[in-house]
């Protein structure tokens, strides 16, 4: 390996690193997902219709999101309101 | 008490029949009774891997309908004693196989048998969660390449929610992880994902490596498990998989680069 090939090296990560980086990453979005109820994505839809009685929102304006501590869980709700 | 054992990946083509065939003539050679079964309806494929086509006369789905016995349906090993093959249905109906008749045939075959194999089918509905239902292992056959890997962990997912021994809240299915098709070479360059990138995002144990080899694809045009290729690395690598599996410990290897000789680069080996 000559001094160039060593450097591009130092900058540029190879493409399996490239890989294990972006898998780590979808893997965990995942899996967190698998624990999710299945009740979550019907009671999104409710909680936006009746939000919608009130203000106008596009689906992608509300953020539900499930945290799984060890002793709880905690639903997390965005509302992204218009102006 | 008969351990079923499902082969499974999510992800098609990674060498699932190849290592139910290896694997499967691994465990019947140390003196275990064992059945592979092709649970890949439609798409049978088994019997050609291990050189028994022609003589496939009933199938899984005849003994499930009743149309054959067991014993009429399973196809007794040539070279292996103590080996069995039931082969999958050709049929084209998807629902062939019920949760049902496949725990009847299971129950049957583990009066017989000290093991059973059962090679799934690729994807992540039905038919590969007809063949993982029941097993208390399973080995995941992963291939060093991302949608491989992503889909093998969606097959962990569903052995830990969508199998008997989750639904029933029983001690989970044993996940083991068989990484095949590995190329020492390409890791080497930083083109391939290494054994250890592969157990950090799935982590689950390691039953071995296989290499990429010539050798798996002569073993299945010749319809012999490549696990009876004396010189073949393939070969050695599925029989250590196999002591693994059976709780003995064996060292990895064919996971460095080979430097060829002289002697081999000059005749091209
Ligand atoms: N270690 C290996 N080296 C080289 N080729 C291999 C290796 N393992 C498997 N193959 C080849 O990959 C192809 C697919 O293998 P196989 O049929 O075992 O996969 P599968 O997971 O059962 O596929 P399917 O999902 O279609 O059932 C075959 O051509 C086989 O010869
Ligand atoms: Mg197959």
């Amino acid at each position: 390996m000559g001094i160039f090939d060593y450097l591009k090296s130092k900058e540029t990560p190879s493409s399996a690193s490239v890989a294990k980086d972006r898998l780590q990453i979808i893997v965990a979005h995942e899996r967190s997902k698998r624990h999710e109820p299945d009740y979550l994505p019907r009671m999104q839809q409710e909680i936006i219709d009746v939000i919608r009685k009130y203000v106008k929102i596009g689906d992608e304006d509300v953020q539900i999101q499930l945290e799984n501590t060890a002793d709880c869980s905690v639903l997390e709700l965005n509302v992204t309101l218009p102006e | 008490m008969a351990k079923i054992i499902v082969v499974t990946s999510g992800k098609g083509g990674v060498g699932k029949t190849t290592s139910s065939a290896a694997i499967g003539t691994g465990i019947a050679l140390k003196g275990h009774k064992t059945v592979i079964i092709d649970f890949d309806v439609g798409l049978r494929n088994l019997d050609l891997v291990m050189g028994c086509e022609r003589r496939v006369v009933y199938d899984f789905v005849n003994v499930i309908n009743k149309e054959a016995t067991l014993s009429q349906a399973l196809i007794k090993d040539k070279r292996t004693k103590d080996l069995f093959i039931l082969p999958a249905s050709q049929t084209r109906d998807k629902d062939a196989l019920t949760i049902e008749g496949v725990q009847q045939v299971l129950e049957d075959l583990a009066k017989e048998f000290d093991y059973i194999i059962c090679d799934s089918p690729a994807g992540i509905e039905k038919g590969a969660q007809m063949a993982l239902y029941f097993a208390d292992v399973a080995i995941v056959v992963t291939n060093p390449e991302v949608s491989s890997v992503r889909d093998s962990d969606r097959i962990l997912g569903i052995l830990q929610s969508k199998s008997k021994r989750a639904e029933e809240g029983k001690e989970p299915i044993e996940e083991h992880l068989l990484l095949t098709r590995y190329h020492p070479e390409r890791v080497a360059q930083g083109e391939m994902l290494s054994v250890s990138d592969v157990e950090d995002i799935l982590a689950i144990p390691l039953l071995g490596v296989i290499p990429e080899s010539e050798a798996v694809l002569k073993a299945s045009n010749q319809g012999t498990p490549v696990i009876l290729d004396e010189e073949a690395d393939a070969g050695f690598a599925y029989t250590d998989a196999v002591d693994r599996l059976m709780g003995e410990e064996r060292p990895l290897r064919f996971l460095e680069v080979q430097k060829k000789g002289f002697m081999k680069r000059l005749l091209g080996g």
